[in-house]
This record gives C-alpha cells, sequence and structure tokens, in this order.
C-alpha cells in the first residue's frame, strides 16, 4: 500500500480500523479531536460504530462494556479526558478487558494548554487510577510509528487482556506525515477465542460475568497475584526501546522518547561535528520501562541526560535504573514549550563541563 | 386442586405471604430454619383457592405451588 | 393414580436458585423474579446481558442466570450502551438503584434515554442508599430520616425527590417510561406488564426503555417488612405517580396541551 500523507490523528484512526476495530467511543478535546472526527465518517464506510459520549468518564465505560462483549474497542482523550477515564482504566484491569486507549498529551496540570507536553508519564506507567494494577504503555515518535504501535497495541490488549495506552506528546496528533499501513503485518501474539466475554450465555461455556468485585479477600487476593504474575510476564516478554550510537564510545546517554527524542537526534549530529560523543536511548514501551538496556547504556558514560516535556517524570524511572552508577542530568520544558536541539546540546556542554547540577532525587 | 408449598430453608420469615393470603391460611412456625428465621407455613392446606398471591408476594421465590386438575386463573400474571 | 401435579408456579429459569444476600421482606427479590419472569416468557434468556449496579443490586450478577457485566457506580447505562452498539442482537437491560441512577449515574441515565439506545432499564426507587447503610439518595422523601438527614431530609438544602420517570419523559427522543410498584401482590403483576412491555420493545428494536419500581428497604427504613410496605403506599405512591409516562407512539409527555 503505497505511502499517504495523513495527520497523526486521522493515522491512528485509520490504524485502529485495519486492526480490525469497529467501535469507538470518544469526545470531543484539544488536540486530538481529529480521532474522532475522522472516525465519526469512516467508521460507518466500514460497517463500524462511532458513538459521541456524554463524558469522558461514559465513554470510558462504554469501552468497557463492548469489550467485555468480546469486540476489539478504542477510545482516543488528552490529557484532562484521560484523567476523568482512570476509574475505568482501573476496572478494565481488574476485569481484565482488552481496550486501547491513545492520549494525545497536552500541558497542565489543570485546564493547563492545548500545546504538546508528556507530562501524564507517571498517571501511564504507575497507575491513574486506584488499586494495583498496570497498563502496557507504547510511546510513538512519528506518526508512521503511531500507526504501527495501534495495530500491535489491539494484539497486546487481546493476548494480555489489558488496557493498552497509546501515549503521544501533542505533536504525534497534530503533525502530518507519510504513513503506510502495513497490509503484511502479523499480529504481535496468537490470540485465543474470547470465551470469557459476555455474549449470551447458551450453556456452551461457563456463565459470563463480566467483573472486578471480590468481596473475599483470600478471593481478591489470589485475583490480584494472578495480576501481577501477569504484568510480570509483561515486563519479561514485552520490553521495546530504540538505541542510537550505543554501539559506539560515548561521554554522555541521552534518553527521551516520542519526539523529543527526534530532537535529541539533531543535538546529536550537531554535537558529534563538535568532536562531543552522545547516544540516545529511546523507551518505545514506557510500561515495561527498560531498565537493564538502560543501566548497561548508562554503564559507558560519565553521565546520562534525561529530557523530557514535563518538570521530570521519566526522569524517576532512569534514576532507578541507573541506581546511582552514574550522575543523572535532566533538562525539561513546559507549560507546552519544545525542547529544541540547541538547547539539549547545550545542555549536554554544561554536563560535561561540570556547569550541570546532578538531579539529587525527582 | 391447587397445593402450596414452602421451601422452609429459602424463607427468610418477612411474613409478607402471611398477611397477602386472602385466605389467611399462611402462619409463621415457631421453629427456626437454617438462616435462623422463623419461617412461614401453611395452616390449613385444604382452604387454599390457589390465587397465587404468596408466590407472587414472596421475595425470595419460597413459594412454589402446583395444581392438580383445573386451575382458577384470577389474574393474568 | 391421580394426575401428575402440574407446577404453577416455581423458579424462572432465568433466576438463579440461590438465597439472595437481600434483607427479609426486601422487595428487590420481586423486582429480580419478574425481570426473570418476563426474559424466560420473551424466550431471550440465552442473548441476554444484565449489568448490575453498585448498590444493593451489585450481587446482581449471582442471580440472573445470564451473563452479565458489573459497572462502576452510576454507570451501567454507559456500559449497556458499549454492550448493545457491539452486539445489536443482544437483549441488555441494566438494574440500577436510586442512588446509582439518579445521583452519580444521572448524566449516564438521561444521555442513554437521549440517544434512544435501545436497552431497558430497570430502575429501582427505594428512597434511601440501602448498601452502604441508608444515606439519603436523591429520591429520599421531605422529612425522611436517613444516616445523612438525621433531622429528616430538609428540601431547604437538599431540594425536593427526584422524579426520574417525569424527568427522562421529557426527554424528546421516543422511548417507553413508566413508573410501577411492588408493595402489593396485584401491583406486582401490573408492574411485570409494565416490564413485559419494556423489554418487547428492545426485542422489537423499537426504542429505550425503562421502567421506574418503587421498592421498600425494611432495614434502612426502620420497619418491619409489611410496616414498610405500608409506608411505601402512604408517602411514596402520592409523590411518585404509578403509570405509563411515554410510549414511542404516543409523542412525548412535556408537549401535550394543557
Amino acid at each position: 500500500m503505497a505511502k499517504k500523507l495523513m495527520k497523526g490523528c486521522e493515522a491512528i484512526g485509520e490504524a485502529a480500523i485495519r486492526a480490525g476495530c469497529k467501535l469507538f467511543f470518544g469526545y470531543p478535546i484539544t488536540p486530538q479531536n481529529e480521532i474522532p472526527e475522522y472516525l465519526s465518517h469512516r467508521l460507518p464506510q466500514v460497517g463500524g460504530t462511532f458513538v459521541q459520549a456524554e463524558s469522558e468518564v461514559a465513554a470510558s465505560n462504554m469501552i468497557y462494556g463492548a469489550a467485555g462483549a468480546g469486540e476489539r474497542v478504542f477510545t482516543s482523550s488528552s490529557s484532562p479526558g484521560i484523567s476523568l477515564m482512570q476509574e475505568a482504566v482501573s476496572y478494565l484491569a481488574g476485569a481484565e478487558l482488552p481496550a486501547v486507549l491513545v492520549n494525545i498529551m497536552r500541558a497542565g496540570p489543570g485546564l493547563g494548554g492545548i500545546l504538546p507536553s508528556q507530562a501524564d508519564y507517571l498517571q501511564a506507567t504507575k497507575g491513574g487510577g486506584h488499586g494495583d494494577y498496570n497498563v502496557i504503555v507504547l510511546a510513538p515518535w512519528s506518526v508512521q510509528e503511531a500507526a504501527d504501535l495501534v495495530a500491535d497495541a489491539f494484539d497486546l490488549a487481546d493476548y494480555y487482556r489489558n488496557p493498552v495506552y497509546i501515549l503521544g506528546d501533542g505533536l504525534i496528533g497534530q503533525m502530518m506525515e507519510p504513513v503506510e499501513f502495513r497490509e503484511d503485518r502479523k499480529p504481535v501474539r496468537e490470540i485465543p477465542p474470547k470465551t470469557w466475554a459476555s455474549t449470551g450465555w447458551k450453556g456452551d461455556r461457563p456463565r459470563a460475568v463480566v467483573n472486578s468485585l471480590y468481596l473475599d479477600a483470600d478471593t481478591l487476593e489470589k485475583h490480584n497475584r494472578d495480576l501481577q504474575e501477569k504484568y510480570h510476564r509483561i515486563r519479561r516478554d514485552e520490553v521495546r526501546y530504540q538505541g542510537y550510537g550505543l554501539d559506539q564510545d560515548y561521554d554522555v546517554l541521552l534518553v527521551a522518547y516520542g519526539t523529543v527524542a527526534r530532537v535529541c537526534l539533531t543535538a546529536m549530529e550537531e554535537l558529534r561535528d563538535q568532536g562531543i560523543q552522545v547516544a540516545i536511548l529511546r523507551p518505545v514501551t514506557l510500561f515495561p520501562f527498560p531498565y537493564d538496556a538502560l543501566a548497561n547504556a548508562a554503564a559507558k558514560a560519565k553521565a546520562v541526560l534525561v529530557v523530557e516535556l514535563s518538570a521530570g517524570q521519566m526522569l524517576q524511572d532512569v534514576q532507578l535504573a541507573v541506581h546511582g552508577s552514574r550522575p543523572v542530568h535532566f533538562h525539561g520544558r513546559t507549560g507546552g514549550n519544545l525542547v529544541t536541539p540547541e538547547e539539549a546540546a547545550s545542555k549536554v556542554r554544561e554536563v560535561l563541563d561540570g556547569r550541570s547540577e546532578e538531579v539529587r532525587h525527582a | 386442586m391447587p397445593r402450596i408449598e414452602i421451601d422452609k430453608d429459602r424463607c427468610k420469615g418477612c411474613e409478607l405471604c402471611v398477611k397477602a393470603c386472602p385466605q389467611q391460611i399462611l402462619g409463621m412456625t415457631k421453629d427456626l430454619n437454617a438462616k435462623g428465621y422463623f419461617y412461614a407455613a401453611v395452616k390449613e392446606q385444604k382452604r387454599c383457592i390457589g390465587c397465587r398471591i404468596c408466590c407472587v408476594t414472596c421475595p425470595d421465590v419460597a413459594i412454589s405451588m402446583s395444581v392438580h386438575g383445573t386451575m382458577v386463573h384470577y389474574f393474568r400474571y | 393414580m391421580p394426575s401428575q401435579a402440574q407446577a404453577v408456579f416455581r423458579y424462572p429459569e432465568a433466576l438463579r436458585e440461590v438465597t439472595t444476600h437481600y434483607c427479609p421482606g426486601c422487595t428487590h427479590g420481586v423486582i429480580h423474579r419478574l425481570v426473570a419472569e418476563v426474559l424466560d416468557e420473551l424466550g431471550v434468556r440465552q442473548r441476554t446481558v444484565g449489568v448490575a449496579p453498585v448498590g444493593c443490586a451489585v450481587l446482581a450478577y449471582n442471580y440472573f442466570a445470564t451473563d452479565m457485566q458489573e459497572a462502576s457506580h452510576g454507570r451501567a447505562p454507559a456500559v449497556a450502551t458499549g454492550i448493545k452498539r457491539a452486539r445489536p442482537d443482544l437483549i441488555v437491560f441494566t438494574y440500577q438503584g436510586d442512588g446509582d441512577l439518579a445521583s452519580i449515574g444521572m448524566s449516564e441515565i438521561l444521555h442513554c434515554a437521549n440517544r434512544g439506545e435501545k436497552v431497558t432499564v430497570v430502575f429501582v426507587n427505594n428512597a434511601i442508599y440501602g448498601m452502604t447503610g441508608g444515606q439519603m439518595a436523591p429520591t429520599t422523601m421531605p422529612g425522611q430520616v436517613t444516616t445523612t438527614s438525621p433531622l429528616g431530609r430538609d428540601v431547604g438544602l437538599a431540594g425536593e425527590p427526584i422524579r426520574m420517570a417525569e424527568l427522562i419523559s421529557t426527554l424528546h427522543t421516543p422511548g417507553f417510561i413508566a413508573r410501577g410498584a411492588v408493595h402489593q401482590p396485584l401491583l406486582a403483576v401490573r408492574t411485570k406488564d409494565l416490564l413485559r412491555r419494556a423489554f418487547r420493545y428492545q426485542v422489537e428494536g423499537r426504542c429505550f426503555s425503562m421502567v421506574e419500581i418503587l421498592s421498600t428497604c425494611p432495614t434502612n427504613w426502620g420497619l418491619p417488612p409489611h410496616e414498610a410496605c405500608d409506608w411505601l403506599e402512604k408517602h411514596m405512591v402520592p409523590y411518585y405517580p404509578l403509570g405509563v409516562f411515554k410510549t414511542p407512539e404516543g409523542g412525548d409527555r412535556a408537549s401535550r396541551p394543557l
């Protein structure tokens, strides 16, 4: 299929349809409006169903119902809307329901702004709702990768019976880039039939009860142990990251995800021209986080520099990975401002000249 | 001939059926059931007219009814 | 040999033969049976999915012999929307209390009805929060004492009780909205007919349907079951009139000339 120039939001919507998702429940919020807009005319064309809910709270519970009925299902929102969905995400995890949720992040906190941000990292990776649960979090850095990760997200969601986030900083949704939807794509995992779904009890299987309530403590504890065992398997098998220059020698290791990693790539070339060797490690899965890979990469460097569109959230995971073996520095922009390559490059120089303060604790 | 059966261990002793019976042939026993409630029982089976009002009233489906021969339908249910 | 005794009244197939957790004399049990009997009569049990609320009926998923889903508090109409949109061939119903539907879930029920989702809502109004121990609900009567209106509901501070059937019937989208009660046997018989009509509208794919059913709460009203029925008749029925408020044929009530 030929490459097509598409806006990120629309590519994400199209990718979901091509992953066999026929159901979208969402609500307007900038900067992800083009996803519901695109799907509102595209889904009927493919016999799908588009519903604009009365709120993100309602949309996320429609997701719960449709996923519980065994269908692939998808929603998208942006930071404040994702906050409204947090209770449902905890229920999706508790009831072990597959669903894909896209967060095109905008600046916070509160009403914040509508410009790009990465300040929902902790909400997504450490659980924004109640209880012990985890959500697989995929962070694309381009429209093409966003489309590819949406397809993978549906497979991972179905395979692990768990919600999956696509975490895009505002740019991912708004920029237009060429994108190709791979026809020959094979599923990431073999998906077992959804015999657990509530599709009408005809007696040919146990009665389906989609539920996360367990009033008996021992039963709920066993359920929690099963969930933790699942998250262990996800941590073991689903880590994804990209490395740039990791196999050469380098003085500073840059850690960044999403479009910020592309900014660091440009900075890397600029620094290389000045004889300063850096490498970049880009987590693609924010959960499960690539702790081991990061620890190995950090060991080769004098210092680590984390760059984010936030006040420092992935920073905490980097510190966990580096475990004090190397000084960890941080550079972040908030409010919707972007990091520029020049900023990143000058921060690296500061780190090397000793003019940058190491981050004691996040 | 209608026949009322009260499942004594399903009854929670709420007494709604006793008051609802137009023939007043239901009453509460003095013994406890498995749940620890005084359960309802039929006092005079012969005077039962098979109206099913006790069955309709019972919140716990503890009362069932069977009939020998024809049955009078007092209301469509 | 006398002719075989013919069972005339027994457990409906759509109701599991398990002891419920409901208090003695609580008419939730009657409503559960009426819904189950209607599912049996319409022959739809095997393609029905029920959505249980958070409240006294939270364990309804153990009682209906159908596939079930447990919704978060107030969100059952949204969950039902998701199921019905995903599988329009299924018969979908929610079973909700007044705290679940009229308080935290008000937005969900209004928009579910306004979109005209082809689902059936069984709304149990017992004027109190039962499961959590008897707090004031949007439907609590003026002056009614609860654990959060110890001096009786003060309408000056908490407003008047909300009449959901009337409220929803003003929506312009077609639907079947009715209110019944089960505190007297013959009213329960009539309420079963309302439920039958509601579910039939869904089976015919016709419109949204909701039956509000007045129900007792002996434990939290602090009354023996029989007196709770009398209290309901005396205090709730006058304020919450029984009847059909809206049908898809009859147009909406609001536009009826004075």
